[in-house]
């Protein structure tokens, strides 16, 4: 866009009565420092964690431990952790999208224009809602009213060993943290999704109806495929969120030692949950454990954020040439 | 069948022509079906709710039923009427608007229980907005459960602190933001540098606001320990509103740059070509030139992320520590933020005999929080819409 802004290079006196070269060069620098700023970063975001960390990676070396804290090893202690934040954040994602895409098409193609824009607007605000608020309602109003869910589940599907076990009393379990983080997400996947939906070209679409096609026939004819790039990446944009979800998940499970059961209180927990829960108490080799729980953090999320902006940018190729 | 009806008659065209009068609108189902088939889904939901539920008669589960009871009616009474192509069209069309129905009840329900609980409080002891919790116990809330003794402490701490940090996080994070965007839109001109640089923004944007967190209380204490030494009384001073305003710094520069970018790039070349044809230099055309007519997405942009980070409570949690008095200084001591408060007085009750003076305080604090974000949503959308400049000459 700014090619064609090139400035011309013959010195003039025109050019020199007000701010020289001088501010020019300073200028230009400081804009470029800005950027590799945002580039150290990101890059001292991994290289402080990882320091911090290394006397829980390696005790044996890095720290006058032979062993961390809470468990023998490192990855006895942070597997559970991984393994709950995956559990809940696909709870998440199932719940989540299926009524995302739904929302998206019904501000994009169902809804008259006169409500469409509302509901964008409605759809905003519960993405302005702050997680506290989201962990406060989740566990006061939601995890009480799950309870029956849970007893039912329990009752009809127990020989599932997801929902056996002692069922809660409380509510405040994996699944209802589940469920709290697909409300989080949801208005991510909806904004990202509708943008695509509407990027449909309008020509596929008349063609479609002119042809006969009833009005779902002509969305699955012409914006699925078009969309179906975007739709993946925006979910994994989603999970990317609900993986470093903290304080929902804090304030709605009540957390302990692995279980497949999601219906169990006092089960599971999420590795951000538990930094926040033992963080502000911790120090020494418990703070290293935490900030190391914290790198498999980053890790993972940074993985999932790269694949879902590479199918972005790979797809935003393809749709420019056609 | 002859009644001639636009809600039932989104595609005439695709009717087959019939023998009736109206050739358009035969083999189309008269513009009442969705009456009938809501009302005898009503009435058969009833029967089995009642039948299901025993004594107690459950309005959720009524709901329910009816509403997948009609979804299914509607679509087998169009297969016989119609033909399977409108049911399945029929089917979605209310599958889309089912999942929109279901998305609004957690919102309405969220902003509920914040209304619900924390009016009533704010409105009886308004006093929490200038108090804050110095000198409060256990003992004043069990006073305040037991004998109805007006509540004690309050939030202005939680405010003050929320205040600081987000200023502070805007002072570092803006003109770094502002910069970049500048460098992308202006001086990169698509080369590998700025592709990266947008690559790693977009990574950025989703690093984990715990993470961020975890980020800035290492790079402190590193700092610290390298430069002052690592005694107890040293460790004590990494937490600090500073470490939460760099923490929340990384979380609000990607959304700085790419909502600044995009404003800058949708200014008009002509603006600037015109700039650089009367000699002006480059640096005074993005000054005097690009950032004025690009103001107005700018501001509302950067309200956007300060909205974002006012709520974000990890970061705060494990960079800022916890006290109950009002620290003004963001460079020494420990301060308090309010969405903090909020989580702490619903994890720690200050009283764990006597929780609902905490829970109290906590939703008066959530609804104060709820109203801030608002607002400056609010105040996004309106400088938006108000100083946008006016899209003609392209």
């Amino acid at each position: 866009m700014t090619d064609t802004a090139t400035e011309p290079s013959r010195k003039t006196s025109l050019k020199g009565s007000r701010g020289g070269e001088a501010g020019d060069r300073v200028f230009s620098g400081l804009a470029l420092t800005a950027g590799i700023v945002i580039l150290l970063v990101l890059a001292f975001v991994a290289v402080f964690l990882l320091i911090e960390s290394l006397p829980a990676l390696w005790p044996e070396v890095f720290s006058d431990q032979d062993s961390i804290e809470s468990a023998d090893t490192f990855w006895q202690y942070v597997w559970p952790l991984m393994a709950g934040t995956l559990i809940a954040s696909i709870i998440a994602i199932l719940l989540a999208t299926p009524v995302a895409v739904g929302i998206a098409l019904y501000i994009s193609h169902y809804a008259p224009r006169s409500i469409a824009t509302p509901v964008g607007y409605v759809i905003d605000l519960l993405a302005a809602i702050p997680s506290v608020v989201f962990g406060a309602w989740g566990m006061t109003v939601l995890a009480g009213a799950m309870v029956p869910i849970y007893a039912w589940l329990n009752e009809y599907l127990g020989w599932i060993p997801l929902f056996g076990g002692t069922p809660t009393t409380t509510g405040r379990t994996l699944l209802t943290s589940g469920v709290v983080l697909a409300v989080m997400i949801l208005p991510i996947i909806t904004s990202l999704c509708r943008e695509i939906f509407l990027q449909t070209p309008k020509l596929h679409e008349e063609a479609a109806l002119a042809l006969g096609a009833t009005r779902w026939e002509m969305i699955k004819m012409t914006v699925f495929p078009f969309a179906r790039a975007g739709i993946v990446s925006s979910i994994m944009l989603g999970l990317g969120r609900a993986l470093g979800e903290t304080m929902a998940v804090t304030l709605v499970l009540s957390p302990g030692i692995f279980s497949w059961s999601l219906i169990q209180s006092g089960r599971n927990a999420t590795i951000p949950s538990e930094i926040a829960l033992n963080f502000p108490e911790a120090f020494g080799m418990r703070q290293s454990e935490l900030i190391a729980a914290g790198l498999m953090l980053f890790i993972i999320t940074l993985a999932v954020n790269m694949v879902a902006r590479w199918i972005v940018s790979r797809h935003k190729e393809f749709s420019g040439a056609n | 069948m002859t009644i001639s009806n636009d809600t039932a008659a989104p595609q005439r065209t695709s009717v087959p022509g019939g023998k009736k009068k109206n050739s358009l609108t035969a083999g189309q189902k008269p513009g009442w079906t969705w009456i009938a088939v809501l009302a005898g889904a009503l009435v058969v939901a009833a029967g089995i709710t009642a039948l299901l539920g025993g004594g107690a008669f459950s309005w959720v589960g009524w709901l329910i039923i009816a509403a997948v009871l009609y979804v299914l009616g509607m679509y087998l009474v169009t297969r016989v009427i119609e033909n399977a192509r409108r049911a399945t069209d029929g089917l979605w069309q209310n599958l889309v608007w089912a999942a929109f129905l279901l998305a609004l009840i957690p919102l309405i329900s969220v902003i509920w229980a914040v209304v619900a609980n924390g009016l009533p409080t704010l409105l009886e002891t308004p006093q929490l907005l200038w108090r804050d919790m110095q000198g409060v116990t256990g003992s004043d809330d069990i006073a305040t459960q037991t004998e109805g003794a007006p509540l004690a402490g309050g939030f202005l701490h939680g405010l003050v602190g929320t205040l600081m940090i987000t200023l502070l996080a805007t002072v570092i994070s803006v003109p770094i933001g502002l910069l970049t965007s500048i460098y992308l839109v202006e001086y990169g001109r698509g080369g590998w540098f700025s592709r990266a640089i947008v690559f790693f923004v977009d990574v950025m944007t989703g690093i984990p606001s715990i993470v961020a967190g975890l980020f800035a209380f290492a790079a402190v204490q590193l700092v610290i320990t390298t430069f002052i030494g690592d005694g107890p009384r040293q460790l004590q001073m990494v937490k600090m509103g500073l470490t939460a305003a760099i923490a929340l710094s990384v979380l609000m520069i990607p959304v700085v740059v790419r909502s600044t970018e995009e404003m800058l790039r949708v200014v008009p070349n002509e603006l600037r070509e015109a700039s650089y044809a009367l000699g002006v230099r480059k640096w005074r055309t993005i000054f005097k030139v690009v950032l004025p007519t690009a103001m107005s997405g700018i501001a509302s942009g950067v309200t956007l992320s300060i909205a974002r980070v006012t709520g974000e409570t990890a970061p705060i949690l494990v960079t800022a520590g916890y006290i109950a008095t009002t620290n003004w200084n963001p460079f020494d001591g420990w301060m308090t933020a309010l969405p903090v408060y909020i989580y702490r007085q619903l994890i720690n009750p200050t009283a764990p005999a006597a929780g609902d003076p905490s829970a109290e305080r906590a939703w008066a604090a959530a609804l104060v929080l709820i109203v801030i974000v608002m607002l400056l949503n609010l105040i996004a959308r309106i400088v938006a819409k108000a100083f946008a400049p006016k899209k003609t000459g392209r």
